[in-house]
Order: structure tokens, then C-alpha cells, then sequence
């Protein structure tokens, strides 16, 4: 058994980690060398995002993976396909600050680099979450994340306590469905991946609600079995 | 006599606990892994596959091409190149990515081609493309291309004014709208085995708009035979408008009394308007269209009122108010 947490730990683990940066290395080296489309920064702003909802998904999969297999060791990689989420999330959004926000404020009337940059930068930005619904949900998608990510260490599960930790967690429900609603609202007319998305989504979100009502009942059925106290 | 009976199941067959418990650990392992497969499968089902798809292969090439039209007015601003015009596309006949139609149009032949004219006029009937560019000349038109999605191209076009042909036709007092038609064939056109839009494709014009001679029915790019993911074999070139009224592979031209209603606009009413004037102060619903990215540039451009073609039609439009007529 110490065996198979050390492979876990140190191999594994690992192998993990390397193979979840594939899609940031395989983004970035694609975009120096040509091989996305005719916009590479449309593109890199769409990969990022969808990337982030895969992970998203795969992190709401270790839990019911877990209950229904039995496999327990997946729970040892439930923190870090969140926080790939989360990287991706960020990635995205940083992408998206920089491609579109910043290339596309047209005028720099103090220089590129300058405090009225920064200063319509962050109009833009701002102006951007507020006005379109669009934003508005992937911003509040990206930011529920932060505190999870926060609060990921160990350390911050001991500091916070297991229950109110892992009621803090299910914030990472609110990122999944305003995750896919961002997709949703930003596609023209062929919604197929969003739907596909919303599906997964739908399951696993689904899955958890069975189980809470399942576990009511069955406390209940103790409840009323128990006898009464004179 | 003592028979010893062998026992049903020699010590030797009855497996070790611990390799027992490992089966089981196995299998449930597998299983796992077999389960984590599928989900992977479905999260990356028919996700974009990013790899640079070919440009088209350069056609024939067009005889007698008549350069500098003082259409051709795009203030000197450098043209796409032909592999970005033949790799980044909205086909929707050939899929809804932008590299779809590159692939998938590959096959589709336009041999024999005709469009068929209908409607409000004294000339109906099927014109082939010879018909139609009997007696004409091939015209190059560098226009300026904006998508309704907020990115640009400049491309040099090559083709007749659409208002030739109009003449031709002969339309009758009654026609005031000109609607136009792609191919629907969903066996050549994979796109349309899916219900994205209402198929055929259609895309209007007012009758005056149709005249006007910066719209174009085109023939080429570059000056070689229109590719496929360009709409071949013959489109229309409205370049004041957003880029999807360009109807594709048109076989259909229909002059009507009434105005018609356009794909876009059926699909989304709120966001797709009978004109789609480029129109830097009236936004896409979801969206800005106060700027654009030009392919193959990484700071974006203002969008000008009409595409920068307001000189020449902006007056069309007088009488109405553009934010209502989007």
C-alpha cells in the first residue's frame, strides 16, 4: 500500500501534471509556428476556454467516479484538475484582456505603454463585464473560482474545517453552469458543443442531486425507525 | 480399504487471497480507467481539431481581368493573402468552422452550372455562367471584407456589376427587391444535413442597392477561378454590408415585389436586421462592431460607417433610420 502511494505520488502524480500543460505547450507552440487557422488569436482565446470547461468537467467526474467505481485513489487528483481549471480559466481570461481588450482600444493617445493605457484598459474591461451578459457570466465563472484556488492547500482545509470547506467547494457547481452558459451565448447559430457541455454538465450536477435526496430519505426512514423515547 | 477422495478443489487451484482481492482492484481499476476513457471521448467529440488546413489549389485562371477600377479603393491597406481568403471561412453549406469549408468543399464540383432567374421580370430563366458573362468584362474589385463577427479581410475580387445582369433580366416595375439563393443540395453540401439555418441560404437586396455598382457578382480572387470555400462558382460582393449577405454558389435570383426575409434574419431577428449595414454605432446584440481585427494583424481597426464606402452609399439611405433598419 505505501508502494502504491509512493507510484501515485511520485509518478503518477507527475505524468499528470505534464500531460494537463499539453494543451497550453501544444497552444502556444502551434500559435509561433503557424499552425492555427488564419486568426490564431481568435483561436487561442477559444482553446483556453473550452480547455477550462473540460477541466472543470473532469473535476466534477472525480466524485461520482470515485462513488460509483470505487476506485479511490482518483480523489488524489481531484485538487489538481481543479486548479488546471482554474490555470486555464486564467489563461483565458488573460488571453482575452490582452487579444481583445488591449489590441483592441484602436487609440493609445499617451504611447502604448503609458497610465492612460492602463487606465482605458481597465474601462474597457470593466465596461465589457457590465454591458454584455456574456462576459458578465464568465467573469463571475472565473472569480467564483478564485476562492477555491485560495483555498486549495491543505493547510486551508484544516484552517477552514472539512464541512465548511467543502460547502465553500460546491461553488465550483455556479463555475460549471455559468461556464457553459458563457459558451452558449457566445455561439452564433451552431450550439452542438455547448449543448454537449451543458449534457455533461447536467449528469454530473444530476448525479449529486439524486444522492441528496437519497441520503434524506434514508435518514429519515432512521429517523422514524427509531424508537421513542418515553 | 480406504479411498481417499481427492477433494473437489486442490489447494493449488484455490487462489491466493491477496491476488484475489488484486483481481478485484483490477477490474474495478479498468473499469475506471475504461469509464475516464469514454468521458475524455465525449469532452473532446467534435471539438476543433487544430491543424493548418491547405489552401485551395490555385484554378484556372480568368482571361482579360480589368485592373484599377476606381472602386478598388482601400486606401492602400495590404491585401489577405490567398491562403488566409481559402483557409478562414463562413460556409456554413460546408460546416460551421472556419476551416470546414477548406476540406470539406474539396470535392464539390460546379460543372454546368446556371442560375435561374425568376420572378418580377420579362427575361426569366436559366442563364449559365458563360450566359452571364457573355459580353461583359471581368472586373477586379479590392474590397474590403467585415464580417458581422467582428474581423476583416481585404480581398481582390474579380467579377461583373451585379447591376448588369439585373438589366439583362429586364425586371418588371414591381420588382423592388432582388433575392438570391444558394445551391441546396445537402449530398454535396455536408453543412446542410445539419438544420443550423433554414436551407437554402437566401440573402435580399433592395432593388436600388442591387444597381448600385460597387455590388458584384464574383468569379474569381486573385484572378484565378473562385475555390470552393469562396462560394463558387459565382457570389455576391456587397462590400458596405456585413459579410454574410455575400449569398454563396448562387443558382437562384428571384425579383420580388415584397420584401424578403433573409437567413440570418429568420434565424435571430434581433441580431440579423434586413439591411446589415456595417455600422460601427448600432452593436450586435452580444457584441461590439465599434472595432474589427483585420486577419493577419494583432491590433484592431476602428470599423468605419458603410465600410468606409459611406461616399458612395450612404445616400441610399437617406430615409431611413439605421438603428431601427440594422
Amino acid at each position: 500500500m505505501a508502494d502504491r502511494t509512493r507510484i501515485i505520488r511520485f509518478v503518477v502524480k507527475p505524468i499528470v501534471f505534464l500531460a494537463c500543460l499539453g494543451p497550453a505547450v501544444y497552444l502556444t507552440w502551434a500559435a509561433l509556428t503557424g499552425h492555427l487557422s488564419a486568426n490564431p488569436l481568435s483561436d487561442v482565446t477559444n482553446e483556453t476556454g473550452v480547455w477550462t470547461l473540460r477541466f472543470v468537467a473532469i473535476t466534477l467526474t472525480a466524485t461520482p467516479l470515485r462513488r460509483l467505481t470505487g476506485w479511490n485513489d482518483v480523489i488524489k487528483f481531484r485538487r489538481m484538475m481543479g486548479l488546471y481549471a482554474f490555470f486555464y480559466g486564467m489563461l483565458h481570461f488573460t488571453t482575452y484582456v490582452v487579444l481583445d481588450r488591449f489590441a483592441g482600444l484602436v487609440e493609445f493617445p499617451g504611447g502604448i505603454v503609458s497610465w492612460t493605457t492602463v487606465r482605458s484598459l481597465l474601462k474597457s474591461i470593466g465596461g465589457d463585464i457590465y454591458q454584455r451578459p456574456f462576459i458578465t457570466i464568465g467573469f463571475t465563472a472565473l472569480v467564483l473560482m478564485v476562492p477555491l484556488a485560495i483555498t486549495s492547500t491543505a493547510g486551508m482545509i484544516r484552517r477552514l474545517g472539512g464541512r465548511r470547506w467543502n460547502q465553500l467547494h460546491r461553488l465550483v457547481y455556479v463555475t460549471a453552469i455559468c461556464g457553459v452558459i458563457h459558451y452558449w451565448w457566445l455561439v452564433k447559430a451552431d450550439i452542438r458543443r455547448p449543448q454537449t457541455y451543458a449534457a455533461i454538465v447536467a449528469i454530473l450536477l444530476g448525479y449529486r442531486v439524486v444522492r441528496v435526496f437519497q441520503e434524506s430519505r434514508r435518514r429519515l426512514t432512521v429517523r422514524t425507525a427509531a424508537p421513542v423515547k418515553p | 480399504m480406504l479411498i481417499k477422495r481427492p477433494a473437489d478443489i486442490r489447494s493449488s487451484e484455490i487462489t491466493d487471497k491477496k491476488l484475489y482481492l488484486n483481481r478485484r482492484q483490477f477490474i474495478q481499476t479498468a473499469g475506471a480507467i475504461a469509464g475516464a476513457a469514454t468521458g475524455v471521448g465525449v469532452l473532446t467529440k467534435g471539438a476543433a481539431v487544430l491543424h493548418a488546413v491547405q489552401p485551395a489549389a490555385h484554378g484556372r485562371k480568368l482571361e482579360n481581368v480589368k485592373k484599377g477600377s476606381p472602386f478598388s479603393n482601400t486606401n492602400g491597406e495590404v491585401m489577405n493573402t490567398w491562403e488566409q481568403i481559402t483557409t478562414y471561412n463562413n460556409f456554413y453549406e460546408f460546416g460551421t468552422d472556419k476551416d470546414q469549408p477548406a476540406e470539406l468543399s474539396r470535392n464539390f464540383k460546379t460543372d454546368g452550372w446556371s442560375v435561374s432567374v425568376e420572378g418580377e421580370c420579362a427575361k426569366p430563366g436559366k442563364y449559365s455562367i458563360d450566359d452571364i458573362l457573355k459580353g461583359e468584362t471581368i472586373e477586379e474589385r479590392i474590397y474590403r471584407m467585415r464580417c458581422v463577427e467582428a474581423w476583416s479581410m481585404v480581398i481582390p475580387w474579380a467579377g461583373i456589376p451585379l447591376g448588369n445582369l439585373i438589366k439583362r433580366c429586364a425586371p418588371t416595375p414591381k420588382a423592388n427587391y432582388v433575392r438570391m439563393s444558394t445551391l441546396l443540395d445537402p449530398k454535396r453540401m455536408p453543412g446542410q444535413r445539419l438544420d443550423v439555418l433554414e436551407w437554402p441560404y437566401v440573402e435580399a437586396l433592395r432593388m436600388d442597392e442591387a444597381m448600385h455598382p460597387l455590388a458584384i457578382l464574383a468569379v474569381g480572387i486573385y484572378g484565378e477561378a473562385l475555390p470552393n470555400q469562396d462560394g463558387a462558382p459565382i457570389r455576391l460582393v456587397v462590400p458596405w454590408k456585413y459579410g454574410f449577405k455575400g449569398v454563396k454558389s448562387i443558382v437562384k435570383i428571384e425579383f420580388t415585389e415584397k420584401q424578403p426575409v433573409n437567413s440570418w434574419q429568420k434565424t435571430a431577428p434581433r441580431e440579423y436586421g434586413f439591411y446589415a449595414n456595417v455600422n460601427p454605432e448600432v452593436n450586435h446584440p452580444r457584441w461590439s462592431q465599434a472595432s474589427e481585427r483585420r486577419i493577419g494583424e494583432f491590433f484592431m481597426r476602428k470599423t468605419l460607417m458603410f465600410n468606409g464606402y459611406g461616399e458612395q452609399v450612404a445616400s441610399l439611405y437617406n430615409n431611413i433610420d439605421l438603428k431601427k433598419n440594422y
